[in-house]
């Protein structure tokens, strides 16, 4: 059961597929895995990527001048599991290109790759169930976004349809790096604890292997993304080694934490 | 989805409070210059030889178009909610200039999306928003024009959420935007049905109008929807041709999808990526529609058919000589329908083309499109 956090804080890397070529990703992808990131969202572009800021944006865009699919994404999702058997795989994707696939098919195919949960993000848990009801038919974990201005029921009900995981969102907004941490982040873990036994990762704005620490302190799994995505940006001809360096960092850190805190 | 409930449970309370609904119908009155009239077209009956010909004058509305009654209606809301600053997206510009408007008169902190391409185009618009004192950001992303400028506004949304106001300006979006902004827009169809009864005595036989996000024509729809003899055609932007990426057109090249929260018809490719559009008027330049066309479509209410930027073009010549109106590019798509369509039909017959703003914005494309300098 990959989707099982054995290290707190474990490490939530999050990659736009395609970006700049699936072949890249592909190394970026085993490169974090092997400096240590304990689950990976393979990021499916889309064309209009309304939760992401401007460094996914980009990559994004980049990815989709050569025609970066969601069948390609799934089959990229196969060829890493073949490579790393206990790393958490999570499709993340808007949802239009996993309607357009077919929800049941899309499942199936996942499924058979080897992928262990998804994240729709712009499908609120209100309007799930025909896609809850198609998860759990092929034991696949919905993975739901859970904010600061959500009302505590609304944080009961979507951690009630997560499975694995619920991925709350650190302050109002888009993803992309940020200087500081708001107060919102720890507010809405401490919000989440009171409702769902489930471990709970903390995304959007995680930049620094310093806020990595800072995270770590209080929540169980921390989503690194745009900051990912810029450093593949920043050393093209290199981007699976400067991944691969940046996430070590980060994860050094966590192994002294969970050595002294925990 | 916080902000959207607590939007949602507002807009029902505002919808049965006195106070609000006569606030709103006397700004509408004394501030927008409603009820507009319903005009007969003499000359362009005569022209095209068949039914009779009304137009329903949205474009005499205080800044151009249709869009301030959404406008103050919203507008009254967000004092409600206690919130002062607006965002909006507007791609023809005349939803910007409206919710300016609005801003203006409220004092609101107002910010609209632009897309750049349409910023070129629309540059007059763009100038009126700064003059009304709106902070106009250009978006640069994907084709430039009003899905980008969504895209846009709904990031700075869930940004700003605590303090913000988005101000949808087409029954597009999440609930409860399509069915909010419908409601708001009704009262053109409204005026309409009372002004036809009085002029004619009977019920039209159709109601054309253009199909953007869908908020002119649901509006002079929606008290139409009873009155099952009468014809309700939609006019989208058939663009430059058939092609995906050539035009707007998406009830022809389009299939169920979701984009920016609204499940309808979307031109999108294989792969669920949305497509790029094109039409010469930006306002009908979207790859989605509101979903509650998309509803009367496929039960058969309402039909919808393109119109291309050539028909739209000639048109607005066309109204402008034989009526002395200058249409807007999108309100002319519906102009081109019912020149194809009026003289097939009998001269008893009548027929309402709403014509939702005026087209002093779009001088600037006309001439480059006309060349009658």
């Amino acid at each position: 059961m990959p989707l099982t956090l054995y290290k707190r804080p474990a490490l939530v890397v999050y990659v736009t597929c395609g970006d700049p070529d699936l072949a890249t990703t592909r190394e970026i992808v085993l490169a974090a895995i092997e400096a240590g990131a304990d689950v990976i969202e393979l990021g499916v572009p889309f064309s209009d990527p309304v939760a992401d800021g401007p460094v996914i944006q980009r990559a994004s865009e980049r990815a989709l001048t050569h025609g970066t699919s969601l069948g390609q994404v799934l089959t990229l999702a196969a060829e890493v599991r073949q490579h790393a058997q206990s790393t958490g795989l999570i499709v993340f994707s808007y949802l239009n290109p996993i309607l357009r696939m077919g929800m049941e098919k899309f499942c199936k195919v996942a499924r058979a790759a080897g992928v262990d949960g998804t994240l729709v993000t712009d499908l609120p848990v209100e309007e799930a169930g025909e896609y809850l009801r198609a998860m759990r038919g092929h034991d696949l974990a919905p993975v739901f976004l859970a904010a600061p201005t959500s009302p505590d029921e609304r944080l009961k009900r979507i951690a009630e349809a997560s499975r694995g995981f619920v991925y709350a969102v650190s302050r109002t907004g888009v993803t992309g790096a940020r200087q500081e941490l708001a107060d919102d982040a720890r507010k809405l873990v401490r919000r989440l604890r009171r409702v769902t036994k489930l471990p709970v990762a903390l995304g959007f704005g995680i930049s620094t292997a310093k806020q990595f620490a800072e995270v770590g302190k209080f929540a169980d799994a921390v989503v690194v993304g745009s900051a990912i995505v810029e450093t593949a940006e920043r050393n093209r001809g290199r981007e699976a080694a400067a991944v691969g360096e940046f996430v070590g960092k980060l994860t050094a850190l966590s192994s002294q934490l969970s050595a002294t805190a925990r | 989805m916080a902000a959207l409930e607590e939007l949602e449970r507002e807009y029902e309370r505002a919808k049965r409070d006195r106070k609000f609904q006569a606030r709103l119908e006397e700004l509408l009155r004394t501030y927008a210059g409603r009820p507009t009239p319903l005009f007969f077209a003499r000359r362009l009956t005569q022209k095209l030889g068949g039914a009779k010909i009304y137009l329903k004058r949205e474009d005499l509305l205080h800044t151009g178009a249709h869009k301030i009654n959404n406008c103050l209606g919203q507008g009254l809301l967000v004092e409600r909610m206690g919130k002062h600053r607006v965002i909006a997206e507007t791609g023809a510009g005349q939803h910007g200039v409206a919710t300016a408007t609005v801003c203006a008169l409220l004092g609101f902190e107002c910010v609209v999306y632009m897309g750049t391409e349409d910023m070129r185009r629309q540059e007059l618009n763009v100038f009126r928003m700064r003059l009304l004192g709106a902070d106009v950001r250009g978006v640069e992303s994907g084709s430039r024009t009003l899905k980008d400028a969504i895209n846009e506004a709904m990031r700075d949304w869930v940004t700003n959420v605590r303090t913000t106001h988005y101000l949808l300006g087409s029954v597009l979006g999440a609930h409860p935007y399509p069915t909010m902004v419908r409601d708001f827009q009704r009262v053109i169809g409204r005026e309409a049905r009372a002004q036809i009864l009085k002029a004619e005595g009977n019920l039209p036989a159709a109601i054309i109008a253009c199909v953007g996000g869908g908020s002119n024509s649901i509006g002079i729809f929606y008290d139409f929807l009873n009155d099952k003899k009468v014809r309700l055609i939609g006019v989208e932007a058939g663009g430059r041709g058939e092609a995906l990426g050539d035009h707007a057109a998406r009830f022809r090249g389009g299939s169920p999808g979701v984009l920016q929260g609204t499940y309808s018809y979307v031109l999108q490719d294989a792969g669920g990526q949305i497509a790029l559009t094109h039409s010469v008027s930006a306002g009908l330049d979207y790859p989605s529609i509101g979903p509650e066309h998309a509803a009367l479509r496929d039960a058969g209410r309402a039909e919808y058919v393109p119109a291309s930027d050539a028909e739209a073009l000639e048109a607005v010549t066309l109204l402008a000589r034989t009526e002395g109106i200058i249409p807007a590019l999108e309100s002319a798509h519906a102009v081109a329908e019912v020149v194809k369509r009026a003289p097939k039909m009998k001269k008893s017959e009548v027929v309402i083309v709403n014509v939702s703003g005026r087209g002093d914005k779009d001088i600037g494309i006309l001439r480059e499109n006309l060349r009658i300098d």
